[in-house]
């Protein structure tokens, strides 16, 4: 038969040339992302940690010539700080983003390629953990905890971390089951992880993407949730912590802007950075939310 | 048709329960497994901190009576679990003789009171921007209103805050940066008093709507444009149905039905961000009662708002479930 | 009912050189190219073709409900004489389903799934000047499915309640409640299993017999076109290639394709081995000049690969685009 249609199932090809085309969401959230790791990473090369000493220079100084965003109550450089935060503010996102998604991921693919019992279980805990206020819950932990490292405040964020990523891939697993090749190749006898890994992976590799950046995002939202709290990690500087300080130093009625403002406006530039990519790549795997901006 | 059957209403029911049983249970073991016990650490800093003193053997006694310490642990977790059946959380380890129920008394209701107005705010007013925005997708006009509002989808609700606060409050001066009454006055049953409550409160609120909108909008723009492709669309168009008819019966109608589950599984995220809004504006919620409790390690107070919270928004999510079927004629209570 | 064909008959729906295009990333598909036919007062028309080949495109065509980014390019669409491309929103919504009304291909997913079946067709008669009480409009709503052979009690239920055939069969008493001139039926049994497609193609015909309204039947089921139509006109690759009465079709086609379609019936009294056709499928992003079918046509000549045949007249009311 002569084809006239896409069919409405985007075929990996044709998104990679969807995402090829200039997109620019994509653009614009790529750009942002990648200045503010640059801004974590070079910035460290340029600058020097002795800014962020305590006593390092006067104490609470408003912004001026010699350092640029002034300096908090204990004399340490707003700037300096920022830019050593940056990098552990990612690699939570990226620690938390990755175990979830790895995880998550490979319980849908699971739930949604055997089905029955398995995606009974899987699918019920996932909703349920998806209807628990998560902050709470890790509030409960982390407040037992005590200080932690970057590395375990990240592991116990993953764990509410799996549920989105499991649905998305499960629905799609799901609905990937029934179509021709995939018969196809149950027929011809290959065996269920060769199935898995050739027909069903490469057409999920868009929404496990989009669902690694979502669960970046909701990861690097956790840890400034539980940072902000006054939990978690308490020693190693991040975006959050500085917030966290500049609370519980009542910097708000202090006037103190440039100690909670910068941090704030990097934080809402990554948040909305990672939710454009976000928003592209949902575009990419559902081409009809394109086509309906298109028309 | 929309008897209330068995497997559908109860499967909802156990869920619920599951979920709370499984938080108190949380809230158990999590002490219990900590390293060291912090219950000690906390009670032998109250023992060295002379003022607070005088709460202390009390409350080491009522603990030990309320758990059992010095049972077994099967007979403690039965203790526990009778405890938390009838809201008893003990005393506040801060705020000796406080129980910890009486601070979630006073402080639920503000949160109650803002988590509501703003949801329902946040959700009537995205789900009607989203479908509006879907069905008149080609024009300029439209993509450029609904534009700002993504961005804003992006942004946690407690950043917004602050960016809000920054702009408006110390800024502009608009807006209180803080608390519920201006300094010193005192909450009364009359006008100006609750206009200022209004004042105050208005901040905390828009940070929390600004934010869930425009989530809302995108979530419902997306369901809105899968409708208008569907065969009945079609037909609709077809039958020469007036255009409004169309928009609100036929594609809204339909569109709105996994928003409404979308809004259950948020609520959780929604209670946790709204904490983080109370802490930023000192908004006497529980959630500011929380980061207290954090900061002076009161462990009751910290345990029993938590599982207040996940008892409110597990039954915000069963109400949710249970309405459910009136909207959707092909989900019924005895099936599924 | 066969009509009487004479040359003073009246066109109740004639479309003129109807053009749709589809943009796509890689260029525009061509759905409907130059598309012309009438159809006339108390006859039913068939179009047939393979999937894809633009039927179904051009219905939504007349209804102008294509869906963009699809567009119609060039044409015209005359319904009892009024150029429906050219009319504004409003006036053509209140031509829609009184004058003009679909039995849509997908009659499954084309009911509303949370209102009730007499609220769905009690919008179509309110929205075009239906002023009943709610007792009177219950009547004549009970009445409409009586007609289609459905029980009273279907105007209470929900779609999902209804089967397969019983949805259909909702959607031709919708189509019908306004007595309009013609009615286009998209595929109308395509879904359904033979035993249902039976009843409902019954139902089709005592329709048209009580309302002697006119028909355009579309569909790629030629048996059903030899029941139930009088002229039929056969697409490929979004152009006519063949349009004559229905027997001479059967008896007398002019067209490869049409041969084709017409030998693929398999026949309980001849056995003939299953013709296989040869060639390519078309791309209608990027035709080669000539004739669309070439490719797969057995008596293709050199003319065929450089000039596009157009109809022409080869026999009483009959017009094949072929060079041969």
């Amino acid at each position: 038969m002569a084809s006239t249609t896409l069919s409405p199932q985007a075929q990996p090809a044709e998104t990679t040339r969807r995402l090829a085309r200039v997109n620019w969401t994509l653009v614009l959230g790529t750009a942002l992302l990648l200045g503010i790791i640059a801004f974590g990473t070079i910035g460290r090369l340029l600058v020097s940690r002795e800014g962020m000493k305590l006593g390092a220079n006067d104490f609470a100084a408003p912004p001026g010539a010699q350092i640029p965003l002034g300096t908090d109550p204990a004399g340490r450089s707003v700037l300096v700080m920022m830019i050593y935060g940056t990098l552990p503010t990612l690699t939570i996102g990226l620690i938390a983003g990755g175990i979830g998604t790895i995880v998550g991921a490979s319980l849908g693919l699971v739930a949604g390629y055997y089905g029955g019992p398995i995606d009974t279980l899987v699918h019920s805990f996932a909703d349920i953990l998806l209807g628990v206020p998560s902050l709470l819950v890790l509030v409960v932990l982390a407040s037992y905890l005590g200080d932690m490292s970057i590395a375990t405040m990240s592991a116990i964020i993953a764990f509410f971390a799996w549920p989105w990523p499991a649905r998305s891939v499960r629905s799609q697993t799901l609905s990937m089951r029934e179509l021709a090749h995939v018969e196809m190749a149950k027929l011809s006898g290959c065996g269920d992880l060769e199935i898995i890994f050739r027909e069903l992976m490469p057409n999920l590799l868009p929404y496990i993407a989009t669902s690694f950046v979502r669960s970046v995002s909701g990861g690097i939202m956790a840890s400034v949730g539980l940072q902000m709290l006054g939990l978690g990690s308490l020693t190693l500087i991040t975006l959050a912590l500085m917030l966290s300080s500049a609370f519980s130093s009542a910097a708000l009625t202090r006037g103190l802007w440039w100690w909670w403002f910068p941090p704030t406006v990097v934080l809402t530039l990554l948040f909305v950075a990672l939710f454009l990519i976000t928003l592209s790549l949902d575009e990419a795997t559902n081409p009809r939310l394109k086509a309906a901006r298109a028309a | 048709m929309t008897r209330i059957g068995a497997s559908y209403f109860v499967r909802r029911l156990l869920v619920f329960l599951f979920v709370i049983w499984a938080a108190a249970s949380l809230n158990f073991l999590v002490p219990r497994l900590a390293p060291g016990d912090p219950m000690a650490a906390t009670l032998a800093r109250m023992s060295m901190s002379g003022d607070r003193m005088e709460g202390g053997a009390e409350i080491i006694e009522s603990y030990r009576a309320r758990f059992g310490l010095d049972q077994s642990l099967g007979v403690q977790y039965l203790k526990y679990l009778g405890a938390v059946v009838r809201f008893d959380f003990g005393y506040s380890l801060a705020s000796f003789p406080a129980r910890v129920l009486e601070i979630i008394g006073r402080a639920l209701p503000w949160t109650v009171g803002l988590l509501l107005t703003t949801t329902i705010l946040s959700f009537g007013l995205g789900i009607l921007l989203g479908a509006f925005v879907a069905w008149r997708s080609g024009e300029t006009a439209v993509e450029i209103l609904a534009a700002p509002f993504v961005v804003l989808a992006a942004i946690p609700y407690y950043l917004l805050a602050l960016l809000l606060v920054y702009a408006l409050a110390f800024g502009l001066d608009l807006f209180p940066s803080g608390g519920t009454t201006r300094i010193g006055a005192s909450l009364e049953w009359t006008l100006p008093s609750m206009l200022d409550v209004l004042h105050h409160s208005l901040l905390p609120a828009l940070s929390i709507i600004l934010s869930s909108l425009g989530g809302r909008m995108i979530s419902m723009r997306s369901m809105m444009v899968r409708v208008m492709e569907s065969d009945y669309l079609t037909l609709a168009r077809a039958k020469g149905l007036p255009d409004r008819r169309v928009f609100l019966w036929y594609a809204a109608r339909n569109a709105i039905l996994p928003e409404i589950t979308t809004l259950g599984i948020s609520l959780g995220f929604v209670a946790s961000g709204a904490t983080l809004v109370e802490v930023v504006f000192s908004y006497p919620g529980i959630g500011y009662q929380l980061y207290r409790a954090i900061g002076n390690s009161d462990f009751n107070l910290i345990q029993g708002i938590t599982l207040i919270m996940v008892i409110s928004v597990a039954t915000a999510i069963l109400v949710l479930d249970l309405v459910y079927p009136r909207l959707d004629p092909r989900i019924t209570y005895t099936g599924k | 009912m066969r009509a009487m064909i004479n040359d003073d008959r009246e066109a109740v729906l004639e479309v003129d050189n109807l053009q749709v295009r589809y943009p796509t990333a890689s260029g525009d598909i061509v759905a409907c190219k130059d598309v012309s036919l009438q159809v006339y007062r108390g006859e039913t028309l068939g179009l047939v073709g393979e999937s894809g080949c633009g039927k179904s495109t051009l219905a939504m065509a007349i209804m102008r409900l294509v869906t963009p980014p699809g567009r119609i390019v060039q044409g015209r669409v005359l319904l009892e004489g009024t150029d429906l491309l050219s009319l504004k929103e409003g006036a053509l919504r209140q031509l829609r389903w009184q004058q003009i009304a679909l039995i849509p291909q997908g009659a499954m997913s084309s009911l509303n799934p949370v209102m009730r079946i007499g609220e769905q067709i009690a919008d179509g008669l309110r929205a075009h000047g239906v002023r009943q009480s709610k007792a009177q409009m219950r009547e004549r709503i009970q009445d409409l499915l009586g007609t289609v052979g459905l029980r009273a009690s279907v105007s209470d239920m929900y779609p999902h309640e209804l089967s397969g055939g019983m949805k259909q069969r909702v959607c031709i008493a919708m189509a019908i409640s306004l007595h309009p001139s013609i009615i286009l039926a998209d595929e109308p049994t395509s879904a359904l299993d033979v035993v249902v497609q039976r009843l409902i193609v019954q139902t089709l015909m005592e329709i048209r017999e009580r309302m002697s309204v006119s028909m355009l039947l579309i569909g790629h089921d030629m048996a059903l076109q030899a029941q139930v139509v009088d002229r039929t006109a056969v697409m490929y690759a979004g152009m006519i290639v063949e349009i004559a009465p229905v027997q001479e079709i059967f008896s007398s086609p002019r067209h490869p394709y049409t041969r084709l379609l017409v030998e693929s019936l398999p026949s309980v009294k001849r056995r003939k081995p299953l013709r296989v056709t040869e060639g390519f499928l078309l791309d209608l992003r990027d035709p080669p000049p000539g004739c669309a079918f070439q490719l797969r046509c057995d008596l293709v000549s050199d003319a065929c690969r450089s000039l596009e045949p157009t109809l022409r007249h080869v026999g009483p009311d009959h017009h094949v685009a072929c060079h041969l």
